[in-house]
């Protein structure tokens, strides 16, 4: 393990992290905010859930620096006297599940569709990237609304809010998986023709075998980076999902539906119910992409 | 020639590729398929425990038939006969499989850079179940390695660690590990210093004596070729021209090709000596030339070479594919 340790620090991607001070920034930034989301119940100082600490008569308290605002309230409250800053550590807790499980699922989901159609090609190749091409014609998006309205209207209400999150998650999965699956299928075709591939099929190896553990590793770099900036935009898709009302359940409130609430009281002037969780999610988001950028470089050998 | 000692025999060989564009480019052009005549009928045998080279210029298609020979690729037809079975019920059965291996041109491509070179040699031993448990495939890639020349302690490095001609001897023991009797070696020296070329030819010759092995050898180098070979092949355009005795091809070429090949090899007792260099391209597979498929380069082309195949017939010690030869024209 220390030897792990070692050997990383003495990688080129330690230097170029270690060069660049947006990165670091960044990275301090995404810590923050993942460490915030996975550690909200200990350090929320409310708990946004609990229906018996909320007291109306503390609703639409401005921040605490304002001279109507009160300390126990650091970022204010909203219309029902919920602590914004509360909100927002267990809003980015599912904003960041859901973007994780969905780039994960886009992830498996496009790597092993672009494994396939690069490795057999033929049919196989030509079926599943025209449904690739057909797909990125449309804005992801759209995508995503019309699995959230086709699932909406196949399933009754009370068990859509059940399994509301998963269709989320599938809904911006699915939105997603052509450009995993491009890459994928452009650096197979690349490596099925490379002498260890024709090394294996000479001892007849069996085809999956041969996907999984020869040409699946040599493809994986680029996919680390698209999924790091997908990783923003699965963020924000769930975000805009929640502020247009598809998204999770009001139950388990994201940082898009702290926004939606807040939008309401904008122009009566309770400006931080929506700014503040504005600020954090783009500040989550431009961190994870910032970091995406920078992965993409470093590993770039052209560009060192 | 069926022969008592034959093992590996191929029975005129034929492979074409379809290069034609997408159907809807091709419709809206009114373009009929373009097939490329990779291997244009080629046979031959080898007997057990000897080599064969194949040699010719790029692109004449000796890389395709090494490809067939170990069943990489099907055959458009004819057939490749493996000790006596047809190959591709030979492939069928793992027993029979491992005993056909391939050494391949690439060093720095024919070995996947994020497996330990334990685990690439291991390969073929784990894939045909031929070592019972970790230490025992272990024990027999540590003497695999030794055998090639390298230490069994470099089975715990990655491929990158190493030269191009350690890597081909990495190549080299992963071929043997299966105890293959027949092996296809594309171009094994190509990638390789001169100095390093050599060291490579000596050790696939000392194994070959040692485990009686059989090679098919394929090269675009003749002095290479020469060192290793029992019997040349040349090769031009998917067909042989010449295929005759090692000795007997550098001594008498035949072929007006196989001589234009001879005249360009360098000779330090020769520098300053004018060339006949052999004019004009090779022509491409896709639209061969009519009749023999040298003739737009030969010398000795006449009506009848621009209008007839010429067969692969006997003369001599040698087959020869040439009519000015049978002929008795050329000289």
């Amino acid at each position: 393990m220390s030897g792990a340790i070692a050997r990383f620090r003495d990688s080129d991607l330690w230097w170029s992290f270690k060069r660049s001070p947006v990165t670091i920034l960044s990275a301090v930034v995404a810590l923050i905010c993942v460490g915030g989301a996975l550690l909200a119940p200990f350090i929320a100082p409310h708990d946004p859930f609990d229906l018996a600490s909320l007291n109306l008569g503390d609703a639409f308290k401005p921040p605490a620096w304002d001279e109507m605002g009160d300390a126990i309230y650091p970022l204010g409250t909203d219309d029902q006297g919920r602590d914004v800053l509360s909100a927002i550590l267990y809003g980015a807790r599912i904003s960041l599940l859901v973007g994780f499980c969905a780039t994960a699922f886009a992830t498996i989901f496009g790597v092993s569709l672009g494994l396939l159609a690069g490795y057999i090609g033929g049919a196989v190749d030509s079926v599943l990237m025209r449904i690739a091409d057909i797909q990125l014609t449309f804005p992801s998006i759209l995508v995503a609304l019309l699995v959230d309205g086709v699932v909406r209207a196949a399933v009754p209400r009370e068990v859509h809010d059940q399994i509301a999150l998963f269709v989320v998650v599938f809904a911006i999965g699915i939105s997603e998986w052509p450009k995993f699956a491009r890459t994928v299928r452009g650096s197979t075709l690349v490596e099925r023709n490379k002498e260890y591939v024709l090394a294996a099929r000479v001892i007849g190896v069996p085809s999956l075998r041969i996907m999984a553990s020869h040409v699946l590793p040599n493809v994986l770099g680029p996919v680390l980076v698209i999924a790091t900036l997908n990783l923003g935009l699965a963020i924000l898709a769930e975000a805009t999902l929640s502020f247009l009302g598809v998204g999770v359940p009001p139950t388990q409130p994201s940082l898009g539906t702290l926004i939606r609430i807040g939008n309401d009281f904008l122009f009566s002037g309770e400006w931080w119910i929506a700014i503040f969780p504005g600020l954090s999610l783009v500040a989550m988001v431009l961190s994870v992409n910032l970091l995406g950028d920078w992965l993409r470089d470093a590993l770039n050998p052209k560009l060192r | 020639m069926p022969d008592a000692a034959v093992f590996v025999e191929a029975q005129d060989l034929v492979r074409h590729f379809d290069v034609s564009r997408p159907i809807l480019q091709r419709l809206a052009v009114r373009e009929g398929k373009r097939i490329l005549r990779a291997v244009d009928g080629i046979s031959f045998t080898i007997p057990k425990g000897t080599t064969l080279s194949l040699v010719g210029e790029s692109g004449c298609g000796k890389s395709t038939v090494a490809r067939m020979m170990v069943g990489l690729y099907g055959t458009t037809s004819g057939h490749v006969l493996f000790d006596g079975r047809d190959l591709k019920q030979a492939r069928a059965a793992s027993d029979q499989r491992r005993r056909l291996q391939m050494i391949f041109q690439d060093p720095y491509a024919s070995l996947n850079p994020r497996w330990r070179v334990a685990d690439i040699v291991a390969e073929p031993i784990r894939a045909f179940g031929l070592a019972q448990g970790r230490d025992a495939v272990l024990a027999r890639v540590a003497e695999l390695l030794t055998q090639v020349g390298l230490s069994p302690l470099d089975g715990q490095k990655f491929p990158h660690e190493f030269s191009g001609g350690q890597r081909q001897r990495i190549s080299i023991a992963r071929a043997l590990s299966s105890n293959p009797e027949f092996l296809v070696c594309d171009e094994p020296t190509s990638a390789l210093d001169v100095s390093v070329q050599a060291q490579i030819l000596n050790l696939m010759k000392d194994l070959q004596r040692r485990l009686g092995l059989t090679y098919l050898f394929i090269s675009h180098n003749l002095a290479v070729v020469r060192q290793v070979s029992d019997r040349i092949g040349v090769m031009y355009l998917g067909r042989l021209v010449e295929l005759a005795p090692a000795e007997t091809l550098f001594t008498i070429p035949r072929h007006p090709y196989t001589r234009a090949l001879m005249e360009a090899i360098p000779d330090l007792e020769m520098t300053g000596r004018t060339r006949i260099p052999v004019g004009g391209e090779v022509p491409s597979p896709i639209t061969p030339p009519p009749g023999c498929a040298f003739h737009p380069r030969c010398p000795l082309a006449n009506d009848r070479c621009r209008r007839e195949r010429p067969e692969l017939l006997a003369a001599e010690a040698t087959m020869v594919a040439c009519h000015a030869v049978q002929e008795g024209r050329a000289g």
